[in-house]
């Protein structure tokens, strides 16, 4: 469990987080949403150290990240994985030796040990002979995959993903939509997912946390948006044309 | 103010770069690694240049020095001299600024904007040790060969010119490179060149690591790497220039 208290960050004066408070729950995928520019990315930097916080507390499973020196952070990183929007693979190793990276970091296995890991966490994600290919040789959507795979090779407790969907066709972001939610389940890991796709957060949002000019605006299930009475939400999730009329047509107002 | 900005976040860099590494096996492979990509693959260039170079100085000291009065084999001494004392270490310094740093402020840079950097931090990695120390190791320990060779090839760069042009005879070039030779100037130009090598990694690294945007400021943060170690390497130089020679 990750908890957020009070979270306030500002960038040369210009206040971008007013003071966020939300738990992100074990085994669940937490979903963080808002507009362009309305802070969600600067709160998931936030929560992985990639930006200090002005003030507030982040605790992983009651360990005060924000007071940790650079050490200690060290240790809590190593217990997260983390998917970043355009996969931020190594581009001059393959697709084995990217996975392989944080073992050879962190682990004294042999070298046998190591692949054998290494396929079976591509094997989870569904690359097969995939290997010896460097990732300028990958489309998006197996970039996206070979993340997830050296995201969760070690294990995590928790697992970031920053916009997974982006440049993704539709078909493909619902298959890494449901390797996420599987994984997370799989594994029971706290996953925290910042998009702006309403298809993934209709898909697989468990718990849904709205995000509006750095405010937590509104926090549920993907079941009760619906019904939200929110308007910063209501005019987020249905600001297509196609969105309002499906939401005329099951509230009954034409 | 925007200089001691500038220079205190170098030097900020410079202690995370210099800090404990994580795994020492893992640098060790990529120190071999860098001195591959920066060192071998630098060869070819210096031979080039320094053969030429040294055929060039050679050519022009026997036309500046057109007079019965001044033995022919001085001009020899003087092309050993000049390369010895500044083609050698100072103009190869020059050139490995552009070659080397405008590649080492490019590749971290484009790993900046790209986000690997960050990828590399959430595993719990130092970053900056892990991609700029290897490099900074690698230059130092390999430069000073390649200031070897290009030694070497200038003096047989002016041999060849003045053999084939009859600028002056090989006895004459061969005796003036071996008069009054001064082994110190050799230790003066690889303390100098390990200087620049220094020079030329951390200071490329440093602009390519705090890139910030696209493209565009990855193709300036390269200008800046070569443009501000070509001038603090003439700037080391000069100092190091007083300090062992005056």
């Amino acid at each position: 469990m990750i908890t957020a208290e009070n979270i306030y960050k500002s960038f040369n004066g210009k206040p971008i987080l007013k003071g966020i408070s939300v738990v992100f729950e074990k085994g669940k995928t937490n979903l963080i949403i808002g507009r362009s520019g309305s802070g969600k990315t600067v709160l998931v930097k936030c929560l992985v150290g990639l930006h200090e916080v002005d003030k507030g507390t982040i605790l992983y499973d009651n360990r005060n990240f924000v007071d940790m020196n650079f050490n200690s952070r060290k240790e809590i990183r190593r217990e997260i994985g983390m998917l970043f929007q355009g996969g931020a693979l190594f581009d001059s190793l393959t697709v084995e030796e990217n996975v392989m990276f944080p073992l050879n970091m962190f682990t004294e296995m042999s070298l046998g040990e190591k692949r054998e890991h290494t396929n079976l966490c591509l094997k989870r994600v569904d690359l097969l002979n995939v290997n010896k290919l460097y990732p300028g040789e990958l489309s998006g959507g197996m970039k996206k995959r070979v993340a997830i795979a050296r995201a969760i090779v070690q294990n995590p407790k928790y697992l970031f993903c920053d916009e997974p969907n982006s440049g993704l066709d539709p078909k493909t972001a619902l298959v890494i939509d449901d390797l996420i939610s599987e994984i997370t389940h799989e594994y029971d890991i706290t996953t925290v997912i910042n998009t702006h796709d309403m298809n993934s957060v209709m898909e697989i949002g468990e718990k849904v946390i709205f995000i509006h000019e750095g405010h937590k605006s509104w926090e549920g299930t993907r079941e009760e948006i619906l019904d939200s009475d929110d308007e910063n939400l209501n005019d987020f999730v249905f600001a297509s044309n196609f969105a309002k009329k499906i939401k005329s047509l099951t509230t009954g107002n034409q | 103010m925007k200089f001691f900005s500038i220079f205190g976040r170098y030097i900020i860099l410079l202690s995370r770069v210099f800090a404990k590494p994580e795994k020492s096996k893992i640098y060790f492979q990529q120190i071999f690694k860098e001195i591959e990509y920066l060192g071998l693959n630098s060869i070819g260039i210096v031979i080039l240049i320094s053969i030429f170079i040294g055929a060039v100085i050679t050519l022009q000291t026997r036309y500046n020095l057109e007079s019965s009065w001044i033995p022919l084999y001085l001009i020899g001494l003087t092309a050993r001299d000049t390369i010895l004392l500044e083609f050698s270490s100072t103009m190869v310094g020059l050139i490995l600024a552009g070659k080397v740093g405008s590649n080492i402020a490019s590749e971290i840079g484009h790993m900046r904007i790209t986000e690997q950097i960050d990828a590399l931090e959430m595993m719990g990695i130092n970053s900056a040790s892990y991609l700029i120390l290897p490099k900074v190791i690698a230059a130092m320990f390999f430069n000073p060969f390649l200031t070897l060779i290009s030694m070497g090839v200038g003096i047989f760069g002016g041999w060849v010119a003045s053999v084939v042009t009859g600028a002056l005879s090989s006895a004459d070039y061969v005796y003036g490179i071996q008069y009054l030779f001064v082994p110190f100037y050799i230790t003066y130009a690889l303390v100098k060149t390990v200087v620049y090598a220094f020079i030329i990694t951390s200071v490329s690294a440093f602009y390519g690591y705090y890139v910030q945007g696209g493209a565009l400021e990855v193709g300036r943060a390269s200008t800046r790497g070569v443009v501000y170690s070509s001038i603090l390497i003439l700037l080391a130089d000069l100092v190091l220039t007083q300090l062992m020679l005056a």
